[in-house]
């Protein structure tokens, strides 16, 4: 019988080498898988390149691996979150590499590389800085830039409920990114606050299917990074 | 030069533009003044808004008490899910904008040129951390696109201009401009005014505008 179930957070992400690429679900604080990522900064994996579509906030979660120094390159639509000068500092001292992608064609690039698409043509960014230096064609009598699918060796995942097949169910908003990340990552790691048993899932209700799930950790009660901030918490 | 406080509020601007969108319109409303229109719905119409994390069907926000860390609108702020509403992922969102499936996208801007092109995600300051989201797929793929902002800078000077000095969110995007001052339309021929705000003259239109202004006012409907 399978079961995708992990104990821990940090059993999940405890083969996640230097180097790697991680995808890190979330919008915001909306789906940011953040016992996940201080599993991970307490695992210590440096040098790594983190594609989400913020860079985070206070020093919790994705701001506080940033604030590690762990992490060379950031690939995002949006690194200017309120209340937080991690990124920005790490930035401006070189540290921290950025690729600034418009938010729908970092979707796409997610979900493309997920779905076995190498690249594709969107309207989006054409005759702006952001489309420089880009391979262009003209389709239908407008023009399009090629923009390249994206994949990572793993992905950071918050659901609201999986089963041990990894079928995985989200909250709201805070789906995002989650379904096609879920798709991208090599190794994809999902917590949700309720893991059930395969079947116990309505088939026709399952959002991100099992397939593209390696691993799922029961996190019973996920911390609120907005709280964490306003009680000035800072991880480790 | 230009009083910021003459001719619409903020409020009545977002009121005039509402009475430009037909019932039914799903609509994708900016951050800042564009969120105000929602305030200002007129009797009988209904629009459904989208919110580019991936809500259709958004809602006012929540009582205080309410409020849910997971139901956020792109501005991160704490909104609602009407009767109705549907969730999806980031791809399914971007792909009812650039897939044309939204009838009217309302942003704010730092400059507009008189072809339309918008100029609102970045001053391209050296040192300035630069930061997009979803405003260039927004431009890029939905059918309509409004800008509302205030005439000129808070420094008086034009935001409608020849060319933006600012790096671009689109090229020959915009189809239409609401200000403080009048409602203005991007043609063929550049700038074209076709409505004043009560007690403003074309030439004070005209005057705060970096282009040339035609006066269309009379064929305002």
């Amino acid at each position: 019988m399978i079961s995708k179930q992990v104990a821990s957070a940090a059993e999940a992400v405890a083969d996640i080498p230097d180097g790697a690429s991680i995808m890190i679900g979330g919008f915001g604080e909306a789906g940011s898988p953040i016992e996940l990522i201080h599993a991970l900064i307490d695992q210590g994996a440096k040098n790594l390149t983190v594609i989400s579509n913020n860079t985070g906030s206070g020093e919790v979660g994705l701001a506080a691996l940033l604030q590690a120094r762990r992490v060379t390159k950031v690939i995002c639509s949006f690194p200017k979150t309120a209340n937080s000068t991690v990124f920005p500092e790490l930035y401006n001292e070189g540290f921290t590499a950025l690729e600034l992608v418009p938010q729908g064609t970092l979707a796409e690039r997610i979900r493309a590389g997920g779905a076995g698409i190498p690249a594709f043509y969107t309207p989006a960014a054409v005759g702006t800085p952001l489309g420089e230096e880009k391979e262009t064609r003209v389709l239908g009598g407008r023009e399009y830039l090629l923009e390249f699918g994206l994949t990572a060796d793993f992905a950071l995942v918050k659901g609201q409920q999986a089963d041990t097949f990894g079928n995985t169910l989200y909250n709201k908003t805070a789906r995002n990114f989650g379904p096609i990340m879920a798709m991208a990552g090599a190794t994809t790691i999902v917590q949700a606050a309720n893991v059930v048993a395969a079947g116990e899932i309505d088939p026709e209700t399952v959002v991100t299917p099992g397939i593209f799930v390696d691993r799922v950790v029961h996190v019973v009660d996920p911390l609120v990074e907005s709280k964490l901030i306003a009680a000035g918490v800072s991880y480790p | 030069m230009t009083d910021g406080a003459q001719g619409w509020t903020r409020e009545q601007m977002a009121q005039r533009l509402a009475q430009d969108i037909a019932d039914g319109s799903y609509v994708n409303l900016g951050i800042g003044i564009p969120e105000l229109i929602a305030n200002h719905v007129p009797e009988g119409r209904t629009f459904i808004y989208h919110t580019e994390n991936g809500l259709l069907g958004m809602g006012p926000a929540p009582d205080e008490g309410d409020e849910d860390p997971e139901l956020v609108n792109a501005g991160k702020k704490y909104v609602t899910a009407i009767d109705g509403a549907a969730f999806f992922h980031h791809a399914d969102s971007f792909a009812m904008i650039r897939g044309g499936h939204l009838d009217l996208s309302v942003l704010g801007a730092m400059q507009v040129s008189q072809h339309g092109d918008l100029a609102n995600w970045s001053t391209g300051k050296p040192g300035a951390i630069p930061g997009v989201g979803g405003a260039m797929d927004l431009v890029a793929g939905v059918k309509q696109v409004f800008v509302i902002t205030q005439h000129c800078t808070k420094a008086g000077e034009p935001k409608l201009v020849e060319q933006c000095a600012y790096p671009l969110t689109g090229k020959a995007v915009v189809d239409r401009i609401y200000t403080n001052l009048a409602v203005i339309e991007v043609t063929a021929d550049g700038f074209a005014c076709i409505e004043r705000a009560p007690g403003v003259a074309f030439d004070t239109v005209a005057a705060a505008t970096g282009a040339p202004l035609i006066d269309r006012c009379g064929a305002a409907s």
